[in-house]
């Protein structure tokens, strides 16, 4: 839910950072607050356990520029990735203008990507929106391990696009985050958009920016 | 129908005027600290009375996170809300109101005043600041964009800021 505040000249929008536990989504949030000048950030909230497992969120609120004389302030947050905490990854979600999907790229986490990307939609209709219509990256973490699954195998099991209904917009789309690819593209006779995506080692801050310049663009361009 | 996303509103100055001017009162009549208006996605609003001591973003965001769970385990109980929360302490106390379903109303106050006498007044606030939202969103609602078209035709500089 975007809010425009005329009064103190600000745009302020809410990104949420959803995946399977131990993914890497509050390594993404610390990676940034450590990075950004202190004064275009404010404090980093974390709600964690003893054992510093998200309980219920971290926050990060950050400044991305000024735009036509007005501040965008991005407020970040991560949701708990353990599966049981599902109630309080819900409420996150609340007033969301963009999403991204931090994925393990580990082989052996693949299901636990599926059950996290399943339940991300599912959470999200809920309210009533629409993923495939809202600003949505997928950040495909943990690149540098040596038993990282191909960005074709998570493309196709955690990105496969949606049909695009819309004859408007039935024609090539490029990636313009990668050359020579497309995010509307024509498969088997059917147009299909997929969600851009980002590689990624939060842990050395490689990916993170571009990642959220994205998402953050998605956002500003659905005001435009 | 789904929602592409959650919707976009904005906050005029005027509108924003009111506001401030409700809270003021609402501090004259209850003797409390201090007033804030944060929304449910965790955005503060507005802010009336004493100098905030703390971080007032991670403090609106914190606000919306307990209002929610608060609201969640309302439902567990068979109520349909909470329509206002109380945290007393030692010296400083917080009392949350909803209004409109859309904001909460914080009031922070010490030994000065009594929670009664701020719940009476938070009363009354609530009931004129709900006004004030939905003459506001009745004119979005009435076609009037929310955004108010403040970043319409800047995708380049959105592309120069960001990149690409």
């Amino acid at each position: 839910m975007s809010m425009i505040n005329y009064a103190s000249r600000e745009i302020n929008c809410k990104i949420v950072y959803y995946g399977p536990g131990l993914g890497g989504k509050t390594t993404n949030l610390e990676h940034v607050y450590q990075k950004v000048a202190p004064d275009t950030r404010g404090k980093m909230v974390s709600l964690a356990t003893e054992t510093e497992r998200t309980l219920f969120f971290d926050f990060l609120p950050v400044d991305l520029g000024t735009i036509r004389g007005f501040k965008t302030r991005f407020h970040l947050y991560t949701v708990p990735g353990q599966v049981y905490y599902n109630a309080s990854r819900k409420l996150i979600l609340k007033g969301v203008d963009g999403v991204v999907f931090v994925a393990d790229s580990q082989i052996e986490r693949m299901e636990a990507n599926i059950e996290s990307m399943q339940n991300l939609y599912d959470n999200m209709a809920q309210y009533g929106y629409d993923l495939t219509k809202i600003p949505f990256v997928i950040q495909y973490n943990k690149r540098d391990l040596p038993n990282a699954s191909p960005i074709k195998d998570l493309q196709a099991q955690l990105n496969p696009g949606w049909p695009v209904e819309d004859a408007a917009k039935q024609k090539p789309g490029p990636d313009p985050w990668h050359q020579g690819e497309f995010l509307v593209q024509q498969v088997d006779g059917t147009w299909v958009e997929q969600a851009p995506y980002f590689e990624s080692v939060a842990v050395t801050g490689d990916g993170v920016f571009d990642t959220l310049r994205a998402v953050a663009k998605l956002v500003l361009k659905t005001l435009s | 129908m789904a929602e592409t996303s959650a919707s976009t509103w904005s906050l005029g100055e005027d509108d924003y005027r009111r506001i401030v001017e409700h809270l003021h009162a609402l501090l004259k009549e209850s003797n409390g600290r201090c007033a804030l208006l944060v929304d449910r996605a965790g955005q503060l609003l507005a802010h009336a009375g004493e100098q905030l001591q703390f971080d007032p973003t991670s403090f609106a965001s914190l606000t919306a996170a307990d209002f929610s769970a608060n609201d969640q385990l309302a439902k567990m109980i068979g109520e349909p809300e909470f329509a206002s929360l109380f945290h007393q302490g030692e010296k400083e106390s917080m009392y949350l109101a909803d209004v409109a379903r859309r904001v909460i109303l914080v009031v922070l106050f010490d030994q000065r005043t009594t929670v009664g006498m701020v719940r009476l007044r938070v009363k009354q606030t609530v009931l004129d600041l709900t006004k004030v939202f939905d003459e506001m969103f009745s004119r979005f609602a009435g076609g009037a964009a929310p955004g108010g078209g403040v970043l319409e035709g800047a995708e380049d500089e959105i592309d120069k800021l960001f990149g690409g």
